[in-house]
């Protein structure tokens, strides 16, 4: 029977209702303050350039005018810090060259911003900088990343190399790994291309900043994941206001995936604006700002070998990696093809080795960091693409294959070759329930008629396994990682009985304001609707690294539950004074404390107000007050686990793929809210068919983005997708978190694209046509140029 | 500037307005209707979606001074005047056909204005329909199955939880 | 945007006046206007609005002929026109979506001509009269390159007018992004003959298939296709296909649209 409350159940989102009636408060919306002015960037409109002179002089005499700002003006101020520090196998550390707030010297990518303009009006603050002059001499781009490795055009000349990492992992495996290969019965190859992605939230970024000179602080209302990590950044490493003068708020968020994590360098800007000229200072990106500037996704060119004995025993992985870092270090790009991609490279599988090497190169295109799935879908993809195609080459069933090498499930916790230990999962019961919910036997009935209408079908399946819920700590810390990844929850009990939960997590769309209050509801055994989630605030609530890499639940759902925990056990004590009973003997049941084995009880209503009016209390023993906070720093990462499949039918005239079945079933341990979870999953799904089918951010040799707008990056809409079948009946608890809970937020774009491009290679053999790999995405235009090439 | 007068959620509004003002700026920043949003500049994502004269049309590729004398009907005029969410609206909720909410206005006022011209719409017409909203959280799923429920059509069978 | 005035006036005359003015510009259903002027690739001093003007707005049948209004949106031309000319109401159904429909007008598609538009390819194939303020121009003689057409300046499109064929369709392969014909093809059997019109494919911008037009002439069948083909060179190779794509699809589209036809 499902749930009507609490844990496990499917509970509507009570943050739906102000979202529907368009009352949600995104940063744009917030009403403007008495003294609002408006900021727009001079952006470059070349790729690479040596900034001679700004001459802002015309701009600063214009109508509404207030300030301009150059680069010159933040020359003194801290660059914007890459957050996770990682050596080359050479054992020397990357090169981090400066990321300053405003582009100094040199512009290094279309968008790359100038010069700043402050003004009364947007209209007049954009008329002025048209008025700028700046006189940039252009230079070559940079824009292939094995070119750029050779080349003396630096994008960063100070550091005399285009080659930010050259990383191994693990170095001490390469040569064991070498060896199987050497001596195996097959080798598979495959070069692939991991396709360079925009993120596009849907609702632009916005900055907006005022200062309070009467008390020196500032508040930045901005669209972020993370407004603590966010607030350390500008902060410790970019502008030095102490932490206690800074608040970050992060209102209603319009979706994220990664692209609102980072700090960027508008939220700079609108901080010293607004000091400079006294000012409420708001910046809001359109369109076309976001798909220059927003930090994009992917971008990696692979070459992947598995090597198997004669029977299809995975005996290695070696995979070569040029990972497009772009112009400048995003926050986490470092991380993203190292320690959330290499780490990966073992998969579902027993295989003993794993090497990876990535070169993380800069070139003369937009920042690249975490996306949906962050290194995961990169790995992911490689594994899963060249298994499919080892299979083919040895004549054996991709399921089959699969299954042969898969981690067994008496075989937890599971050191992997590449260097994790994987928890719990049971990837043989995922496929055995793929196989049964997506009618897999009934495929070839299916194909003949999609044959009948002059269609080719093809059926594409994968597994996956990948880390989320990041991460622990002292872990990350010795791979290089600059901050902790903990997060914190303050569970608050007021003295007539609800309770506000302030978060370190920051929803901008999974639903916290109802997941949360869902587990505390079922731990306490009241009512969820006497409980309301405080979040994206830094003045209100604890330190918390913020959401992404599907660690909401994992982490701070699991500081949530320890908070939880800490209250109970004080209400015990309070219960047992009021109760005249040892704390030991009262037991927590429905909203009621009693002492065990009788009929004594007092409600959790009658244990909070009486912790916030002591009277006959005792004081030696306990303190007033029902508030408790916990920092929850995990374990282990935790390891979702899938099997998906889709069909295909290709029309053989034009090269047009449509995706008529797509079923994913995973593996995310115990489910707090299955409605949301599953939605999650199609989310996913719909950005992993996007990438394999649909998008491609694409520069052209001048580093001029071809795909700057919705006319030529095509987004997914409804008609490009079907209904989804979607699963996760088969989890195996986590077994390091309270919840027993693991990450379910990037499964869907980590699990799909390689099942789209094995399902249309598929349908490709099927129709005779021999083709075994195209990149993505597989437009009409692709598939049919493979069809008639082959 | 010009003066402008029309009906915004049945109440009658009247403003200055300058040639360039588009709707949604007038919508967004003088009403201070923050429920009609801008996602694009290509006129094509369809988060500021609203009806003028009971069509779906784009405020952001729409000028002030075009929509003089209409009815005009944003995202914040389709609950009940006592606060109650329209059918459509509770099968956005029902069904979770919205995450993080910001195309959300523009889908329920783009279904709105299907259903009134094809009552039951088949999933095909449905995803057709929305051909110029664009949702990056949801995978669509949900946003198809809430407005097929909304029409009075039995979703159950049509695609698992 | 750049600042400038916006007048409605309700009659061609009062329209014709207004655009006299330095810089003023016709604004239609603005549904490809607007986007320019965010852009801040135009900077007209004043935009003089034709969705007042009910003497432009409106569809009627004369004969066998359609008159279409040059204010008529897609919307409208999509609903009235399901039965007495399908494949043009099917065309203009296709267009943009469901809110660009209730705007974008044919006057402003076809005075713009986008070398991806789709009335430009229904007005070549049915052979359609582009009636203005000033005189009558046949669709042959109107769409003359890549967003050039025969109009002068201060010359608004006031109506169209499409001869009804015996039997019509339209083909139309979507760029995936911007649903614009990728490739678009309209095919239209007149008694005198048929009518093969591209859009979407060629630098040059709308074309007639004039070799496959003679061989459905004679045999108006997808078979009659057979052996022809349409030459890469001239086509436009973009981000979403080659010159060799293009022409590929040409035939694959235009067999179609014949199997199609009714």
């Amino acid at each position: 029977m499902p749930k009507d409350t609490g844990i496990g159940a499917s509970t509507r989102r009570r943050e739906d209702v102000r979202f529907l009636k368009g009352k949600g408060q995104y940063t744009d919306d917030i009403p403007p303050a008495h003294d609002q002015a408006a900021a727009v960037f001079a952006r470059s409109t070349v790729a690479n350039g040596v900034i001679k002179s700004i001459d802002t002089s015309v701009a600063e005499s214009m109508p509404g005018v207030l300030a301009v700002f150059t680069g010159a003006d933040f020359a003194d101020v801290g660059g914007n810090p890459a957050g996770w520090l990682i050596n080359s196998r050479d054992g020397e550390p990357m090169k981090e060259p400066k990321r300053p707030v405003l582009a100094h010297g040199k512009v290094r990518h279309v968008g790359d911003a100038y010069a700043a303009v402050i003004a009364e009006t947007e209209k007049q603050a954009r008329d002025a900088v048209e008025a700028i002059e700046a006189d940039i001499e252009e230079l070559p781009a940079i824009m292939d990343v094995k070119a750029a490795l050779t080349s003396d055009n630096f994008v960063h000349d100070e550091i005399g190399t285009n080659q930010c990492f050259d990383w191994g992992w693990i170095e001490d495996n390469r040569r064991a790994t070498d060896d199987a290969i050497k001596g195996a019965a097959h080798v598979t190859t495959l070069e692939l291309v991991n396709n360079r992605l925009v993120p596009n939230a849907m609702e632009p970024r916005c900055s907006m900043a005022s200062y309070k000179e009467s008390s020196d602080e500032y508040t930045l209302h901005t669209t972020s994941q993370n407004p603590h990590l966010t607030r350390l950044l500008i902060s410790a490493f970019v502008m030095g206001i102490p932490e206690n003068k800074l608040t970050v708020i992060a209102p209603d968020v319009g979706g994220g995936f990664g692209s609102k994590i980072y700090h960027y360098g508008e939220e700079a800007l609108v901080l010293a604006a607004a000091k400079r000229v006294g000012r409420t200072v708001k910046w809001t990106s359109d369109r076309t700002e976001a798909f220059l500037t927003d930090a994009h996704g992917r971008d990696h060119v692979t070459t992947i070998e598995l090597a198997t004995d004669a029977e299809g025993n995975f005996l290695a992985f070696r995979t070569e990696t040029y990972a497009n870092v772009g112009a400048y270090l995003s926050n986490f790009a470092t991380a993203t093809p190292t320690f959330l991609h290499g780490t990966l490279m073992a998969g579902n599988y027993t295989v003993p080795n794993v090497y990876v090497n990535v070169k993380a190169v800069f070139t003369n295109t937009a920042p690249v960091d975490a996306y949906r799935g962050a290194g995961r879908p990169e790995a992911t993809y490689s594994l899963e693409r060249v298994i499919d195609k080892c299979a083919r080459e040895l004549g054996m069933d991709p399921i089959a294959l699969r299954r042969k090498n898969f981690i067994k499930p008496d075989q937890y916790p599971f050191a992997s070759a590449a260097g994790l230990e994987y928890d719990s999962g049971n990837y043989d019961a995922l496929m055995d329930k793929m196989e049964e919910v997506a009618d897999v036997a009934g495929f070839a009935e299916r194909r003949k008629a999609s044959e009948a209408k002059g269609l080719l079908r093809g059926f594409g399946v994968n597994a996956y396994v990948e880390a989320c819920g990041i991460a622990p700590s002292n872990l990350v810390g010795v791979l290089g990682s600059r901050v902790g990844l903990y997060d914190a929850a303050t569970v608050r009990v007021n003295a007539t009985g609800n309770l506000s939960v302030m978060v370190g997590a920051h929803s901008h769309g999974q639903g916290h304001e109802t997941v949360f209050p869902q587990i505390v509801a079922d731990m306490l055994g009241i009512d969820a609707q006497s409980i309301d989630i405080v979040h994206g605030d830094t003045s209100k609530i604890p330190f918390g690294m913020g959401t992404y890499g599907s660690r909401s639940l994992a982490v701070c759902g699991s500081a949530v539950v320890r908070a939880t925990e800490k209250i109970i056990a004080k209400a015990k004590k309070i219960a047992g004074h009021m109760l005249e009973a040892a704390e030991t003997d009262i037991e927590l049941k429905d909203g009621q404390f009693s002492v065990v084995g009788t009929n004594k009880g007092v409600s959790f209503g009658e244990v909070a107000l009486k912790a916030y009016i002591p009277h006959n209390f005792p004081i030696e023993d306990i303190e007033p007050g029902l508030e408790e906070t916990a920092f929850y720093d995990p374990a282990n990462f935790t390891f979702p686990s899938g099997a998906y499949c889709c069909e295909v039918e290709v029309d053989p005239d034009t090269g047009k793929v449509r995706v008529d079945r797509m079923t994913a079933v995973d593996d995310f341990g115990n489910v707090m809210n299955p409605m949301i979870v599953t939605g999650q999953v199609h989310g996913g799904l719909g950005q992993g068919i996007g990438q394999a089918l649909l998008e491609a951010a694409r520069y052209n040799e001048d580093g001029q983005l071809e795909s700057a707008s919705y006319m030529d990056y095509a987004m997914p809409r409804a008609d490009d997708l079907p209904f989804y079948i979607v699963d996760h009946s088969q989890g195996t608890p986590c077994t390091h978190n309270p919840l027993g809970a693991k990450g379910c937020g990037e499964a869907g774009a980590i699990g799909s694209p390689p099942t789209v491009v094995n399902a249309v290679i598929d349908a490709l053999q099927s129709g005779g046509k021999n083709v075994t790999h195209i990149d993505m995405p597989l437009t009409p235009h692709r598939v049919w140029s493979a069809m008639n090439n082959a | 500037m010009t003066k402008v007068e029309m009906t915004v959620n049945g109440k009658q509004v009247s403003r200055d307005v300058e040639g360039q003002t588009l709707l949604v700026s007038m919508l967004r920043e003088d009403l201070r209707l923050t429920g009609t949003h801008v996602g694009c500049d290509t006129s094509q994502c369809g988060a500021c979606v609203v009806h003028v004269n009971g069509k779906s049309v784009k405020a952001c590729t729409m000028f002030a001074i075009e929509a003089d004398g209409a009815d005009i009907k944003t995202i914040e005029g389709m609950a009940g005047s006592d606060g109650s969410l329209s059918v459509i609206q509770s099968a956005f909720q029902e069904h979770h056909g919205l995450q993080c909410g910001f195309c959300t206005p523009g889908m329920v006022m783009t279904a709105a204005n299907l259903l009134k011209d094809n009552p039951k719409p088949t999933e095909a017409e449905v995803r057709h329909h929305l051909q110029g909203n664009i949702c990056r959280c949801t995978g669509y799923h949900n946003i198809v199955k809430a407005i097929m429920a909304a029409s009075g059509q039995d979703v159950s069978a049509i695609a698992a939880e | 945007m750049y600042a400038f005035d916006i007048e409605r006036p309700t009659t061609v005359a009062e329209a014709v006046n207004a655009l006299k003015t330095d810089e003023a510009q016709p604004l239609g259903g603005g549904q490809t206007l607007i986007p320019t002027l965010k852009a801040r690739l135009a900077a007209p001093s004043k935009l003089v609005s034709l969705s007042a003007i009910a003497e432009m707005i409106g569809i009627s049948r004369e004969g066998s002929t359609i008159r279409i209004g040059g204010a008529t949106t897609h919307g409208q031309v999509a609903t009235e026109l399901a039965e007495s000319y399908p494949a043009l109401g099917y065309l203009a159904s296709k267009i943009g979506d469901p809110a660009v429909r209730n705007r974008g007008t044919i006057g402003g598609s076809v005075a713009n001509n986008d070398p991806a538009a789709c009335y430009p390819a229904a007005c070549l194939a049915s052979g359609a009269t582009i009636t203005t303020n000033t005189r009558d121009i046949a669709a042959d003689d109107f769409f003359l390159g890549m967003f050039e057409t025969a109009l002068e300046e201060d010359e608004i499109v006031t109506a169209v007018t499409f001869p009804v064929p015996q039997k019509a369709d339209y083909q139309k392969f979507e760029q995936p992004a911007s649903r614009f014909p990728l490739v678009g093809v309209f095919v239209a059997k007149h008694d005198d003959g048929v009518r093969v019109a591209v859009t979407g494919a060629s630098e040059s911008g709308v074309f007639r298939w004039t070799e496959a037009e003679e061989a459905l002439s004679a045999d108006f069948s997808a078979g009659a296709l057979d052996g022809l083909s349409v030459d890469a060179d001239g086509m436009i190779t973009d981000l979403h296909g080659d010159g060799a794509y293009r022409a590929h699809l040409i035939k694959v589209l235009t067999g179609r649209a014949v199997t199609a036809s009714r």
